[in-house]
Parts: structure tokens; C-alpha cells; sequence
């Protein structure tokens, strides 16, 4: 605990400096923001080595801005209210806001209202649905790999998000699972990767990648040119895999007669000594289990998996001095980063190593440091990022930064938000938002989210091939663009059956203008302007005694703009 | 003339909503898509259809078979319509229509990943993290899709597929994805086809602001997506995706069940057929995927059991009516994986990836065919001594070459960078003639 607050690395003095520096007015919400992230944690002291570490916000948007003076552009002003708290519920929590819920943050004349509202958001049921959606999208795709429960896998992350569980506590448990996919959901993990007997190639490949942010597929086969992972290192690490095992059961259906699925679990499967592998010269290699110069002995009775845990989760104050932050916590921070600002400090997020130098080093290593001295602690890293200036930014860039443009491929530079897609969870939980479908109680939670994968399943497809990957057609593309428009989802949406947003809105009291201004609150997050407001009226009356379909085909519209699709 | 027979729609009653809507958006040119009609679509355009064998198929029990070595496997080579080239014993009908198809027997690819693989054949480019380069069906679709004035529908429809990108070429050159019974999801009902109109003037009265409010590409992008979408919609192009649809205007007949026999009762054989129906409507380019060739284990009873037998129909049934419909010389085809299966045989009797000697089959095109071009040697370890190696450029510049695409095309990467068409590939000299 004491490393923890040390770490923490916010300390009184630099509160005061850190308001020092942002002095620029528009700034203000800023530093509004990063006091709320003190006052969560006893005011710690400086690093007890070397000089005083400058206090992590600060040292973020210090890192931040030497980009933008070293590129010589200059930063967007801060973003609106109505901008900011759309974003800021998309990302925290994976939707819109309700119109209530907007209305509310819009009328507070709390100057630290920003910061209060990421903890309110961080607290909220919504926050832990995100995550898990997220994260099992991560572990075990989205499609229906064989034999794995999605329903297992969504149990085990909501609870590890609901208690906000140590990252590397989280990892350790679908590293070292074993069990029946339902009662222990982190099996499902490796579940996903086992969809061929490969030698667990596809789950070491997996693993590397979405947990330690490293891609070392390539060296299944052969060194790789740039990455300074070798092959032998790739069997090094497969070895740690070679003890699992899955058991596929099945039961009689008494209705049929026949044999049918039951359940899958994780076995352990006696291993010993070490795995061979063939070189490209045709010779025969043995690799051992070794991971990061630490080697681990082959013999009977130790459990590779669990000794593997123990290296890749280093625990906080286990770090050498000066040496590279974990990397589990470096790829955390990188992803993390990325969900946030659409791009990481490496492109693609989960291709860490010399090979492909992180936009921001400095400053990927600090907050890795941090979120390991801070226990993994996922929620103070999230609410570090979205506390940070380049988050409060405007997504409108000025002439000043027009060059900071990842989508051209060139290095972001965090200088103005950067445009998301909504991904089809956020699109479908939005729509839901829209148009008041949550209030009429449909179901629980786990009927919920039946619903919503039924859904998705239009947009998956599925390669079938042994790395288990798969792409959506809810990519911007035909597809996507008619089910907005044609869908059962839109036309409930657009509905004025009683109980419906629209329905509500139409017979509440109010005028043309009032309601107009709360079809564009409940689906954009702002009010019209003036000029939209009579656009909108002349539109209103081109529907004669038909007001009722222009208010329809009007929020048919909001719903169907670029603005709504695109997290800004 | 009759319009929009097939789908119910009170065509006048739509174009009275349209009309308000045609006057804010441009794109959407209904009148001269009326113009279109058969005989403008007919022969003279240029396609392609691409069969993807996603998973990486073993070239070496499939195209340049191994008897004698120690890596041959379990299948005998039989003669074919083209005079000493040699195919598997189970792709018999495929044989046959040989004098109408080639193989290009040395490739040499380097990326044994799935998803670098699939990038690096689709593409010709090897993946880069600072830019995303466009699948070549994309770069049909931007050549020659644009042009294609009377062609309503995606200029880029992949059957089964879902990996390709259009990456700075645009969102609208993406492919249009349809799975193989040809089912288009979310087609409007009578209800939205009525209101469609009035709410694409509303759409687009909302839209205006946030397009033009320095918020870079995506905003603009993704109208150009809905445009596609609604001329999409409102087509009756759309009859090409189902088989069962006749439309004699352009040219489409009801499938009889004869035919979709021919092409095979399967995801694959019905796209190919789909893929047909496509190109005579004038769709440049169509993707059709069969998947199942990750072959880690048990390859011989997949091959001969499941996959070949398939895939023979179809190469077979769809050369030879392309053919019989004077559609062959005009219609390029190109048979390819991510990559080849090691030639040698693991222990589990499968064959894993392998990208450094394999095989790609051409056809049609007007393309020199009947011929294997480039070998590898005895093991099918590597290409063969004098012999050339080629790569993914170079079959799309063979493909460029026979579409009429100048191979000298550059595009503009979005950071104004120029990439060569094809990565500079050069068409491939014996298939050209």
C-alpha cells in the first residue's frame, strides 16, 4: 500500500503547479478534472529514488504537448459540454446518454461537474456491461467459436469489472483456468483458441498478443527480420501450454435418443520435459519452458501455466529499478489508451517491441509503471486517460493541426479528439437509449444480452481457420448503412406506439420548437442551432396534417446521421 | 419502357419523394440509371471473379502434384485438356476445361500468416501500420466500377467473404458483402421504400453541418456509403443476387435447377453462379470464398471427401458457361489462398502453411490459357532451378493487363504517397502472349 500512494505519483506541490501551468482559461474543466483524481488517494510523497518524479497528469500532458510544440501545430480548443459528456458516456460506459441524463449534466453549474460525472460513470452498471462486452469480444471474438460459452466467458469479466479486480489478477485467472466453461467462465479463453488441436499454437500466439501487446505468429515458423523474438522463443513459450487440455461432453437428449453437446472444461494434461520444433533447415529443435530469461523447470510436477502467471503478472514492487514496466501492463496501457482515442501509441496496438517504436515512449512507460505501482487497478488508469487535456479536446481540428491525422496514417498527435465508429454494441445499447426501449423492462440482464448477440450475429463473419479470426460487416460499409435504415431496430426506434420516445415527446405539452430540440438532445446530445431549428420547421410543415410521420422521418434521420454514428 | 417490374414498388410515387431529394444529392442520378438497359451491359466490359480459398489451400495435392517424393501424399496426377499439364485425379471436370485455364506454379510469397497472407495476396502489399492499401477488388471498383455508369449496384460483391478493404481509396469501393443464397438483409419493406424519399431530403438537411465541420474524411465517407446504399435499394439490378429471379431486360433468366445442379448444391457452386449473374448485370469484380482449407490435420480424406469434389463442380460449371454465353474471353478468373500447405506431411497427415513454392490457377480473360507456367522442384520445397518466381503484384498486373487497367496506374496513398497498381507487379509474360 505504501509503494501504492508513492507511486501514485500526484503530490500536493505538484497539484499547485499542475493548476499553474493551465492557466488558459478554456483549460479550466482540466484541472477541475486531475483535483478529482487526487482526491481519491492520499497525497503521496515523491519516488523515494532520484529526483521528484513530476506528478503523472502533469507529466501526461507535458509529454502530450512536447509532440504538439516538436511538430510545431497547434491544439484544438476544449471541447463543448455536449460534445465532451456524449463521448465521455460512448467510451466509459458504451452508450449515449439519456435525454435525462444529458439534460441533467448540461444544466450543472459545477465547475468540477466533468470529474464528478467519470466517477458517477465509473460506478455505474453500464461501465462493467461495457467492459465485459469488450473484453469477451477480445478473448473469444464475437462470432460462435465452437464449444466455448459466451455466457461463461461475459460471467467471468462482469464480475472481474463489477469488484474492479487487479488487471493481473484477471490474467492469472484465464491463464491458469481449469474447469467446466460455465462454473469457471475463464476457461473459455483458451476454449476459444483450441478450436483445432494445433499444440496450443494459436493459444500462445493469442496470448502474446492480446495480453503482452506482442505479435510473435510469425516466428511460429521461422526468426522474425525486425521483431527481436526468435522462433526458438516462440516454442520457449508454447511450452507453457502444452499441460492443457480440453474434454468436449455430451448427454443424451431423452426427447431424441441422441447424444448432444453438454459441456466443454479445461483438464490438465501431463507434460514433461521439452516441446521440438523444426527449424527451416528441416532440423530438429527443443525449446523449455523459459519466458523473459527466466527459466522454468521442465520436470514432473510443476505447473507450467501457473509458473508462467507468476512471470507475466509481475506483482507491484517487483520491478527492477529503472528497468521496462511489465509488459502486461504496457499492453494494458496501450489498448486502454487507444479505446479512448481511437488510436494507441502503437500501430497496430497489440505489435509492442523495437520493431515498431511507440509515438510516445516516455510517456507508455510511465503510466505503466503507474498502473503496476497502482496495483492494476483498471479504474484508476481509465479515469487517468479520460482525465488528461487531450481528452477534454474538440474533435473539430483548426488550420493549425489539420496535419494530425492518424486516419492518413501519419503518427497521432492527441492534439484534437479523433473519430470513432460506434461499434454495433454501442450502436444497438444507443438505439435502446434513443428511443426508450430500456424503460419498458425488457428482461434480465442475461435475456438482455441474448438479445443484443442475436443481433450482432448479421455482422459476423467467420473465417474458420486455425487463428479463429473473423470480420464484421458493421464496418461502415452497405450492409450497415440498410440495416439503419430498413431494420426492425429503426423502425421500433421511429416508432409512436405509446410507451415509444416519440410518443412520449408527442404528447408531452410544447411546441414544434421544444420538441424538435429534444429529438436532436435524445439522439445527438445537443441542441439544434438556430439555423437547424427553422430548417427543421420548414420541414415539419412540407408534412402538412402529417406532422406526426415528419416527426418520425425526422428522427429517423437524427439516428441515421453521420453525427450520430461517429463518436466525436 | 417498364420500370421497377419485380419488386412491387410504385415506381411514381417513389420518384415524387426522390425528386426532392435528387435535387440536394447529385450522386443519386436515378434518370440516367433508367437508361440503362442490356445491350449496353453486355460483353464488351471487362470482369473478374476471384475464388478465394480462405485457410490456404495445398496447392501441391490440388495443381502441381508430387508422385514419387517423399511429400506426394495420396493423389495421382491425370492429364488434362492441356497437352502435359497435370491435375489431382479428384478434379476430373476441372481437367476438362483446361485448354480454358492456367496455372501459375511458382509462387513465392513469404507471409505463411492468415491475416498477413490474406493482405498481402489481396493487396499485392505487404501489411504496413501507417497506411491500409486497397484490396484489388477495390481497385476494380475504382478504376472501373466508376465508370460503369448503368451499374447500380456495388461495383465489388464478395460472396461468403468480409476481410477485404478499400483503405484509401474510400469506404465506397469497400466490397459489398452477401452471403451465398444471395439474401440481401434489411431490404426496405413497402413502407420505408414510400417514406425513403422525404427522409434522405431530412437526412441529408441534418447531415450538412457536421460533414463540413473540419471533422476530416469519415463524415463525407459515410454518405457516400448510403448513396451506394440507396441506388442499392432502389434497383432492379438487385435481381442478379437471386438466382431464382428473371429478368429479361437484363438479360437474367430463372436458374433452372439443371443449372444450379451444374455449379453444385453447395455455398460455393451457388456463388459462382450468383458471381455469373453479377458480371452479366456488369459488376466488375466478385469475390466468391470457400473456406475449410486450414488442412493441419486429416487432409487426404477432406480433399477427396469434401473439399475437392466441390470445388471441381464449380471451377468446372462456371468456365464452361461462361463460355457456352460468349462471357469467357471477357471474364478474368483467378483461383487463390493466403497461401500453399507444406509440402511436407506432418504428423497428424495434414500440411501446415506454407508461402515459399505454391500454385494459383488462372482462366478466361482472353488470357493465353492451357498452360502451367513456372515449376517447383521434385519435393515441392522450392521453385525450381531457371525457373521464375512470382508474386501476388504480378498476378493482379496479369489481371490488370486483361481488364484494360494501364499497369502503370498510380493511386495516392491519403498522405500523398504514390503506390504502383499491383505493387509494380508485371503481368506475367507467357499468359499475355
Amino acid at each position: 500500500m505504501k509503494r501504492r500512494a508513492e507511486n501514485f505519483g500526484v503530490s500536493v506541490t505538484g497539484r499547485k503547479l499542475f493548476s499553474v501551468v493551465l492557466c488558459v482559461p478554456a483549460l479550466m474543466f482540466v484541472t477541475a478534472l486531475s483535483s478529482a483524481v487526487v482526491a481519491d488517494e492520499p497525497a503521496g510523497k515523491p519516488a523515494a529514488t532520484g529526483a521528484p518524479e513530476v506528478p503523472l497528469g502533469e507529466f501526461i500532458d507535458q509529454q502530450i504537448r512536447q509532440g504538439w510544440s516538436d511538430n510545431e501545430i497547434q491544439a484544438s480548443p476544449v471541447a463543448g459540454d455536449e460534445e465532451w459528456v456524449r463521448r465521455v458516456y460512448l467510451d466509459l460506459v458504451g452508450r449515449i446518454p439519456t435525454l435525462t441524463e444529458a439534460r441533467e449534466f448540461l444544466a450543472d453549474k459545477n465547475p468540477r461537474k466533468r470529474a464528478i460525472l467519470v466517477d458517477a460513470l465509473l460506478e455505474n452498471e453500464d461501465y462493467v456491461r461495457n467492459f465485459t462486452t469488450i473484453w469477451t469480444n477480445n478473448s473469444i471474438g464475437r462470432g460462435a467459436p465452437q464449444r466455448v460459452s459466451r455466457m461463461g466467458m461475459e460471467k467471468f469479466y462482469r464480475e472481474a469489472f463489477a469488484k474492479n479486480r487487479p488487471w493481473n489478477e484477471i490474467v492469472v485467472d484465464i491463464l491458469t483456468a481449469s474447469g467446466h466453461y460455465e462454473e469457471n467462465g475463464a476457461v473459455n479463453y483458451i476454449l476459444a483458441q483450441m478450436q483445432m488441436p494445433d499444440d496450443a499454437v494459436q493459444l500462445t500466439a493469442m496470448t502474446t498478443r492480446l495480453f503482452l501487446g506482442l505479435q510473435v505468429q510469425c516466428t511460429q515458423c521461422h526468426n522474425h527480420p525486425f521483431n527481436k523474438w526468435q522462433q526458438d522463443q516462440f516454442w520457449e513459450f508454447n511450452s507453457f501450454f502444452r499441460q492443457v487440455d480440453k474434454r468436449d461432453h455430451r448427454k443424451l437428449d431423452p426427447k431424441t435418443g441422441r447424444q448432444v453437446d453438454d459441456y466443454s472444461e479445461v483438464v490438465w494434461k501431463e507434460f514433461t520435459g521439452p516441446v521440438y520444433y523444426e527449424k527451416r533447415s528441416g532440423m530438429m529443435q527443443v525449446a523449455f519452458p523459459r519466458f523473459q530469461g527466466h527459466e522454468v523447470d521442465p520436470g514432473v510436477g510443476v505447473d507450467r501455466r501457473a509458473e508462467l502467471a507468476k512471470l507475466i503478472t509481475e506483482p507491484a514492487g517487483t520491478e527492477p529499478a529503472g528497468g521496462e514496466p511489465a509488459q502486461l501492463a504496457q499492453a494494458m496501457v496501450n489498448r486502454t489508451w487507444s479505446h479512448f482515442f481511437g488510436y494507441g501509441f502503437t500501430r497496430p496496438v497489440d505489435d509492442m517491441g523495437p520493431h515498431n517504436p511507440a509515438s510516445h515512449p516516455e510517456l507508455l512507460k510511465r503510466l505503466a509503471r503507474e498502473f503496476v505501482a497502482a496495483n492494476y487497478d483498471v479504474k484508476h488508469l481509465v479515469r487517468w486517460i479520460v482525465s488528461t487535456e487531450a481528452y477534454q479536446l474538440s474533435s473539430q481540428h483548426g488550420d493549425k493541426n489539420k496535419i494530425d491525422d492518424p486516419a492518413a496514417g501519419e503518427m497521432p498527435l492527441f492534439s484534437h479528439m479523433y473519430l470513432k465508429s460506434m461499434q454495433a454494441e454501442q450502436l444497438y445499447d444507443s438505439l435502446i437509449v434513443a428511443s426508450n426501449a430500456h424503460q419498458s423492462g425488457n428482461g434480465t440482464w442475461s435475456a438482455q444480452e441474448e438479445q443484443r448477440r442475436r443481433w450482432m450475429q448479421q455482422f459476423v463473419v467467420a473465417f474458420d481457420n486455425d487463428e479463429n479470426d473473423e470480420s464484421t460487416t458493421f464496418n461502415g460499409t452497405i450492409p450497415q448503412a440498410l440495416m439503419m435504415m430498413n431494420s426492425e431496430l429503426i423502425d421500433k426506434a421511429c416508432s409512436v406506439e405509446r410507451g415509444s420516445f416519440l410518443f412520449e415527446q408527442m404528447s408531452s405539452p410544447g411546441g414544434d420548437p421544444q420538441k424538435i430540440n429534444d429529438l436532436y438532445l435524445a439522439a445527438l446530445t445537443r441542441k439544434p442551432t438556430k439555423a437547424e431549428l427553422t430548417k427543421m420547421q420548414k420541414a415539419l410543415a412540407r408534412y402538412g396534417a402529417t406532422k406526426l410521420n415528419g416527426y418520425q422521418d425526422m428522427f429517423w434521420a437524427l439516428l441515421n446521421s453521420n453525427e450520430f454514428i461517429f463518436i466525436h | 419502357m417498364s420500370l421497377w417490374t419485380n419488386y412491387g414498388m410504385n415506381r411514381r410515387h417513389f420518384m415524387q419523394h426522390i425528386a426532392t431529394a435528387a435535387a440536394t444529392i447529385p450522386a443519386m442520378n436515378f434518370l440516367s440509371h433508367v437508361q440503362a438497359n442490356a445491350d449496353v451491359l453486355k460483353s464488351s466490359q471487362k470482369s473478374c471473379i476471384l475464388m478465394w480459398m480462405g485457410g490456404g489451400p495445398p496447392t501441391i495435392d490440388i495443381w502441381d502434384l508430387k508422385p514419387g517424393s517423399k511429400n506426394g501424399g495420396e493423389f495421382q496426377p491425370i492429364d488434362t485438356a492441356a497437352p502435359g499439364v497435370q491435375i489431382s485425379e479428384h478434379m476430373p471436370e476441372t481437367a476438362k476445361m483446361f485448354a480454358d485455364l492456367s496455372l501459375v506454379r511458382s509462387m513465392s510469397t513469404r507471409e505463411a500468416d492468415h491475416g498477413r497472407g490474406r493482405y498481402y495476396m489481396q493487396t499485392s502489399y505487404v501489411p504496413n501500420p501507417t497506411v491500409v492499401h486497397p484490396t484489388f477488388g477495390s481497385v476494380v471498383s475504382y478504376e472501373i466500377g466508376r465508370n460503369r455508369k448503368a451499374l447500380e449496384i456495388p461495383a465489388f460483391v464478395s460472396v461468403d467473404g468480409g476481410a477485404g478493404q478499400a483503405g484509401f481509396l474510400g469506404m465506397s469501393h469497400a466490397p459489398f458483402v452477401v452471403d451465398n443464397t444471395g439474401r440481401i438483409r434489411n431490404e426496405p419493406s413497402e413502407e420505408s421504400r414510400q417514406r425513403l424519399g422525404a427522409r434522405l431530403t431530412m437526412l441529408d438537411e441534418i447531415e450538412a453541418g457536421f460533414m463540413n465541420s473540419r471533422r476530416g474524411e469519415l463524415p463525407k465517407a459515410h454518405q457516400d456509403v448510403y448513396k451506394n446504399a440507396v441506388n442499392l435499394m432502389t434497383s432492379r439490378q438487385m435481381a442478379a443476387f437471386d438466382v431464382a429471379k428473371s429478368d429479361p431486360m437484363l438479360g437474367l433468366e430463372a436458374e433452372s435447377d439443371a443449372v444450379r445442379d451444374a455449379y453444385g448444391r453447395n455455398g460455393f457452386g451457388q456463388g459462382l453462379l450468383m458471381a455469373r449473374r453479377l458480371v452479366q448485370v456488369g459488376v466488375p469484380f466478385v469475390e466468391v470464398n470457400m473456406g475449410g482449407w486450414d488442412l493441419h490435420t486429416g487432409v487426404f480424406d477432406t480433399l477427396k471427401n469434401q473439399r475437392l469434389p466441390q470445388l471441381d463442380k464449380g471451377i468446372a460449371a462456371i468456365t464452361a458457361d461462361l463460355k457456352a454465353r460468349g462471357m469467357l474471353d471477357n471474364t478474368v478468373l483467378v483461383w487463390m489462398g493466403e497461401f500453399g500447405r507444406t509440402p511436407r506431411i506432418n504428423q497428424d497427415v495434414g500440411r501446415d502453411h506454407w508461402a515459399a513454392s505454391w500454385s494459383v490457377m488462372l482462366g478466361g480473360g482472353g488470357l493465353k490459357n492451357g498452360q502451367a507456367v513456372g515449376a517447383t522442384d521434385k519435393d515441392g520445397v522450392q521453385i525450381a532451378d531457371g525457373s521464375k518466381a512470382y508474386l501476388p503484384g504480378d498476378i493482379w498486373a496479369t489481371v490488370a493487363h486483361a481488364m484494360g487497367i494501364p499497369i502503370n496506374t498510380v493511386h495516392t496513398s491519403k498522405r500523398g504517397r504514390p503506390m504502383k497498381l499491383a505493387n509494380g507487379g508485371t503481368p506475367i509474360q507467357e499468359l499475355i502472349g
